[in-house]
Order: structure tokens, then C-alpha cells, then sequence
């Protein structure tokens, strides 16, 4: 069985259809990067993945780990395994990042009967992966994201990934806005979390980031859907002819059909 | 005109004329004759200004009806012993390491209940009663002298009626590390009471001192406080007062802090409103000397049919003085908050640092907030904003909160009590914002799980 199996998802904001019969199947150890340009989808895939409940979903079905992602709720879909590292993290002051993460990783402890973890376990854990994403320590007791720079922020958001260890990470432009060493950083948290029974999806806009985090499968989304696949060289295919090239094969293939 | 108003304002004036001729009777006022005059023509003045109506620009937002139609008596000594406040029902109240901790029942000072200061360099810190009589020197010069009973008619009310309230005095130099507890139960009762505590607080030059003033009811029972605290700073003296109302919901609760700071002086005002069914806070500094620095900050949590008003005024009449306001409202039910922010700039107050902020969060669709900025500047090189946001809980936070796992419930209840943290975080760290954070956490049952964290 696959880890997230997608099929023919449909799904609307405000009356506003943008994806348009959208299939996608990820498998366990697998590392996918969905590119696309501006408008196609990429962030919708995210928001619907993590269980917006701005979007609404009419058609097509959505199984993680054989279970039904589109009935859950957010909170239930985190606990289930997943994770969007944001592409606008959210600032949220007077909560600090350590008291948040404990908060957190305890739920999801809790949803699978395991015993919630105190301080003094939580901490120690915390500092090591923030060694990894060569944080500050003074990390802990800001305020989420409050005052972050944008890479900071999205540093952020990878170890918040790494301590919470999803089945199904979804990094939404996590490169946007890093400079090339914080693009590095980032890369080397993400790269630590590759394991045989993790997925990671990662959007982006550019081929860049994957110089650094290289993906197994490339696939292309335009207009809601997915037009092509292929492997790492795909990437680099779509940086030096851009996605005109794509979409054009794209509609050619959507006329023969 | 005038006089329609007047009566229809005190509906119950015979009752108060009444009261207050007993009252020039009583021991009590007998013993201070120096103050006599005072009381009288604060009394006159009560009478003319009668209650204010909603025709009033700072009483726009607050109908006072439900007081000045009201007959309170002023409280009697219980006969039965068994009435009497214990010391188990102060134990909750008990905080270690206090430089002292003066008990009031009813507003009369309960000295058996009050834990006095550890005799130090000056430091008086007793009933402002007992101090009229003894220490009239230190008194005269100052009380009634800030809070203005001849256009407040709370005021007017407290200053011809107070039976008591502490007296603080903090001599020159005298940096106390302790905080002072002043502790106002309010014990109900089957007929509507009136207490009028007054408190007089002196910090003299370079002095320091932290000051809490809590408000508590120990029984159910409609009555009123009517609370005038007057402070006065002296010259690079450091103050951090914070007020705490939590009396019950049938409580009306109107209170006035009147505080006149010196030159180089610091005043941090802290206001935690949690109770009481009607209730005004009025928050007054004034910037008298130069470079006088104010915070004035506050959290109000309103449920069921409360309505918690804010007045604020502050007035620079020196230059280099900065005074920033921020007030958080929470409100749930059918609540009602007010935020009126008064700031005065007068002619001279050059390089004025002023700043206000207002933020509310709307629990329910029935709960109402007013929020008022006045801004009045005759200097011309001065600094003045403002700012007001009402809301609802934000939908961006909540959905990332949930996205890591959280519960819906657990994700509002973190973010309510972020909200209210804002406020806790302009407190300096220590006990009193500890013990603060607490009754901060009871009033908001839906924050309840995040009390671990604190």
C-alpha cells in the first residue's frame, strides 16, 4: 500500500476550481518535488494535504496510509502523520516555540497512547535538533516566529518538522526568500529526516533546492493537474527551457486525448 | 434642565443625606475635624453633580443607572461573631514574602487579619485612618489633593463617605524589594452595601515599591465599591501598582487611581479586571515633573452580562515624559467592554512620548466593545499615536496550531492565552505576575490547558 495515494483531486476555493483532477501516489522512503508555475496549484495541493478547511473538495479521493486524509481534520490529519512546512509561517506572540512544540509533540503522543513527555525530556531532545538547524538556543523561549527573519522562519519550520518526525512531510516553497546558506541549512534538516518510512513532497518554484534535497521524482503541475513526470533530470530540464515548453506539450497531449 | 437631571441622577438622595448626617455623628469622622470641611464640600459637591447619565462624553459607554438607583448602606460591624471574616478565609490570599499585608473588610480595615511591616527606616504602611488621627503631617499635604471631588462624582462620593483604606509611606530613598498586599474582601450581605476605601500612597524621592491592590468578594449579595486610590511619586521614585477586580458578578465596582508623578519619576499601572457586574476603571496619571515616565497597562475578561469600562486620562503637563497605554479586552457572553483613551498634551509638554493601544478579541457574537481614542495636543513637537483592533480569534494561527496536532479547543485556549500574556509580559517577573498569571488562567476556563506551560 502507498503511503498517500491521490486520485482525480478536485478541489475549489470561493467557488474557484484550481485543481482539476489532480493524481499523484507517493510511496514510503520516496522524496517527490511537484514545480510549477505561479497559480498552478502547488500551494492548493498543500493547504488540501494538511486539511484547510478553506478549500473544499469536490471530487476525487485522497488515502493516507489506506485511510480516508479527506474526512480528517487538521488536528487529526497532523496526528495521522502529516506535515506542511508553511510558505508563510505564522507569527503567533506570547507563545513560546518551546512551550508550543511540547504542546504539540504531545498531542500527537497522546492520539497514539504514548505518554506526553515533561520538560526534562523534551528539552534536551529539542536542543539537539535545533544543533541541526544551527539555531540559536535563545530559540526556545521566543515567541513563535514573532520577529523571525524569513529564514529563520523557515527554519523554523524544519525543526519543527524534525521534532515532530511526520510520515508525510510537505515543504510548501520552503526556499522562498533563503539566501544560498540558509537554502543549505535547510536542506541539511530536511536531508536528515530522509528515512525508508518517510515521504517528503517538496513544491517549489525553482530548481534550486533540490540541487541540495534531490528528489527521486519530479512531476510538473499546471492548471490543476499533473502533466508530466519523470526523475531528478526533469528539474533540470524545466530550469533551462522554463514551463512554456511543458505546458505547450501539456495541451498537445490534452488535445490528443 | 440642569435640576431635572440632578434628581433623576440621585434618585436616592435622601438616603445618602440621611447616611452622611449620621456619618458627621459618628466617632469616627469626630476624630479628624481637619477633614471635616472637606467632607462637607465634597458632599455638596456629590449632590450637585449627581450621577452621571450617558449624556456625559466619558460616561457615553456606561449606564450608572442601575447604582444611582440603588440604596446601599453604608456596612455595620456584624453583631454575630460568627459573620466575622477568619483568617481561613483570607488563606488563599496569603503570598510569602511580603513587606506587608493590610486586610479590609467592607472597606473598614481589619487589623487582626493585616500583617504590618518589620519596622524599617520610615516606612509606614498602615489604615489611612489611624493615620489621620496620628500622623496628620504626613496625610494633609496630600490626600484628596490629586483625585478632584468637585467634577468626579464618584470621587466626591469616596471622599465624603470613606471609612478607611491604606496608607503608604515610603520615605526618601527606600528601594523595598517586598511587595505590599492590600487585600479589599467584600462580603455581600442580604441588603445592597456600599464600601468607600480610600488609599493614600507617598513615594517619597528615589524611593521603590510595588503595590498590589485586590479586590475580592467572600459572599454573594448585590453592593458597590467605590475605590480612590491616590498616589504620589516623588522625584526619580520607581512605583509598580497593579489592581486586581475579581468580585462576583453582582458586585458594581467603579474605582479611580489618581497619581501624580515628579520629576524623572516612574508609575507602572497594572489593571486586571475579572469581576463585577458594572465596572469603571479610571486611571489617571499625572506627568507633573519633567521626564516622567508611565506605563499603563491592563487585561479586562468579560462573561455573562458584565460590562467592564476603561477610562483613561492622562495628562502631560511636562516635557520629556513618555506614557504608554496598552489594554487587552477579552469578551465572551454577552459582556460589554469600553476602552475610552484620554491623552492630554499641554502647551510646554515639548518631546512628549505618548502611545496608546487597544486590543480586543470577541469570543461570542454577542459581546460588544467600545473603543474610544481622544487625543487633546496643544505642544507642537510631541509624539502621540494610537491604535484599536477588534477581532475574532485568528483563523491563520489556529489552522498552524492545528496543523502541528493540536486540538481545536487546545489551539483556541493557546491562543487566548497568548493574547492575555501581552499583558502579563509588560509586568516585571516575579511573584506578583505569577500569582497574576493565575487568576489570568481562572478567568479564562478555555485557556485551562495551557496552564502547565506557566
Amino acid at each position: 500500500m502507498s503511503l498517500l495515494e491521490i486520485r482525480n483531486l478536485h478541489a475549489t476555493i470561493e467557488n474557484h476550481e484550481i485543481l482539476k483532477g489532480l493524481s499523484l501516489t507517493v510511496n514510503a522512503g520516496e522524496v517527490h518535488s511537484i514545480m510549477g508555475p505561479n497559480g498552478s496549484g502547488k500551494s492548493t495541493l498543500a493547504q488540501v494535504l494538511a486539511r484547510r478547511e478553506n478549500y473544499v473538495v469536490t471530487e476525487g479521493e485522497v488515502l493516507l496510509d489506506g485511510k480516508d486524509l479527506l474526512a480528517m481534520k487538521p488536528e487529526d490529519a497532523a496526528c495521522e502523520g502529516i506535515f506542511m512546512a508553511f510558505q508563510y509561517p505564522i507569527e503567533i506572540a506570547g507563545i513560546s516555540n518551546v512551550y508550543f512544540l511540547r504542546a504539540a509533540l504531545n498531542a500527537i503522543r497522546k492520539y497514539h497512547g504514548k505518554k506526553e513527555l515533561d520538560a526534562m525530556d523534551f528539552i534536551p531532545f529539542y536542543k539537539e535538533k535545533m544543533k541541526l538547524l544551527e539555531v540559536d538556543e535563545s530559540f526556545m523561549t521566543r515567541s513563535v516566529n514573532e520577529g523571525f527573519s524569513g529564514g529563520e522562519k523557515k527554519r523554523n519550520e524544519i525543526l519543527q518538522m524534525a521534532l515532530l518526525e511526520p510520515k508525510l512531510a510537505i515543504l510548501d516553497e520552503t526556499d522562498s526568500g533563503l539566501d544560498i546558506d540558509a537554502m543549505r541549512i535547510v536542506a541539511n534538516g530536511v536531508n536528515a529526516m530522509r528515512s525508508p518510512d518517510r515521504a517528503i513532497i517538496v513544491i517549489t518554484h525553482y530548481q534550486r533546492l533540490l540541487d541540495y534535497i534531490v528528489p527521486d521524482f519530479v512531476h510538473v503541475l499546471i492548471d490543476g493537474r499533473i502533466v508530466k513526470s519523470g526523475g531528478k533530470e526533469l528539474a533540470l530540464t524545466l530550469e533551462e527551457q522554463g514551463y512554456v515548453g511543458v505546458e505547450a506539450e501539456a495541451s498537445v497531449t490534452a488535445v490528443a486525448v | 434642565m440642569e435640576r431635572t437631571n440632578v434628581s433623576t441622577a440621585i434618585q436616592q438622595l435622601p438616603s445618602y443625606l440621611e447616611a452622611f448626617l449620621q456619618l458627621q455623628q459618628s466617632p469616627v469622622h469626630r476624630q479628624e475635624p481637619w477633614f471635616r470641611g472637606m467632607r462637607e464640600d465634597a458632599f455638596a459637591s456629590f449632590c450637585q453633580l449627581g450621577f452621571p447619565t450617558v449624556h456625559d462624553e466619558n460616561w457615553r459607554f456606561t449606564n450608572v443607572a442601575p447604582i444611582a438607583q440603588t440604596t446601599f448602606h453604608l456596612p455595620e460591624i456584624p453583631e454575630d461573631e460568627r459573620d466575622a471574616v477568619t483568617e481561613g478565609d483570607v488563606a488563599p490570599y496569603r503570598l510569602e514574602d511580603l513587606a506587608a499585608q493590610l486586610v479590609f473588610v467592607n472597606g473598614r480595615y481589619a487589623p487582626g487579619l493585616s500583617r504590618l511591616p518589620v519596622a524599617h527606616k520610615g516606612l509606614q504602611v498602615s489604615s489611612l485612618a489611624e493615620a489621620m488621627l496620628k500622623e496628620r503631617d504626613k496625610v494633609e499635604p496630600h490626600l484628596a489633593c490629586y483625585a478632584d471631588s468637585s467634577k468626579e462624582a464618584f470621587t466626591a462620593l469616596n471622599t465624603a463617605f470613606f471609612e478607611d483604606g491604606a496608607f503608604v509611606f515610603l520615605p526618601r530613598g527606600l528601594a523595598l524589594h517586598e511587595p505590599i498586599y492590600l487585600l479589599y474582601l467584600n462580603t455581600g450581605g442580604a441588603t445592597p452595601q456600599i464600601a468607600n476605601p480610600r488609599n493614600l500612597i507617598v513615594a517619597g524621592e528615589n524611593s521603590q515599591a510595588t503595590i498590589l491592590e485586590d479586590y475580592v468578594s467572600l459572599g454573594a449579595g448585590v453592593s458597590f465599591s467605590n475605590v480612590v486610590t491616590e498616589v504620589v511619586a516623588g522625584e526619580q521614585a520607581v512605583l509598580h501598582h497593579y489592581r486586581i477586580e475579581r468580585e462576583s458578578t453582582d458586585v458594581f465596582h467603579v474605582s479611580t487611581l489618581c497619581i501624580e508623578q515628579g520629576r524623572s519619576s516612574t508609575v507602572n499601572s497594572h489593571s486586571v479586571l475579572t469581576g463585577g457586574v458594572l465596572v469603571r476603571n479610571n486611571i489617571q496619571p499625572l506627568l507633573a515633573g519633567e521626564g516622567g515616565n508611565c506605563l499603563i497597562n491592563g487585561l479586562f475578561i468579560g462573561n455573562g452580562r458584565q460590562h467592564l469600562d476603561n477610562y483613561m486620562k492622562v495628562e502631560h503637563r511636562s516635557a520629556h515624559c513618555a506614557s504608554h497605554q496598552f489594554y487587552n479586552g477579552i469578551l465572551d457572553g454577552e459582556s460589554h467592554g469600553v476602552f475610552h483613551g484620554r491623552i492630554l498634551v499641554c502647551k510646554g509638554a515639548q518631546q512628549t512620548d505618548s502611545k496608546q493601544t487597544n486590543r480586543n478579541l470577541l469570543l461570542s457574537d454577542t459581546a460588544q466593545m467600545d473603543t474610544k481614542p481622544q487625543l487633546e495636543i496643544f505642544a507642537d513637537d510631541v509624539k502621540c499615536t494610537h491604535g484599536a483592533t477588534i477581532g475574532q480569534i485568528d483563523e491563520e494561527a489556529l489552522f498552524y496550531l492545528r496543523s502541528r496536532g493540536l486540538d481545536e479547543a487546545a489551539a483556541k485556549g493557546l491562543l487566548l492565552f497568548a493574547f492575555a500574556s501581552e499583558c502579563l509580559e509588560r509586568m516585571n517577573p516575579g511573584p506578583i505576575r505569577n500569582y497574576l498569571a493565575k487568576i489570568i488562567m481562572r478567568a479564562l476556563p478555555q485557556a485551562k490547558q495551557s496552564e502547565a506551560g506557566l
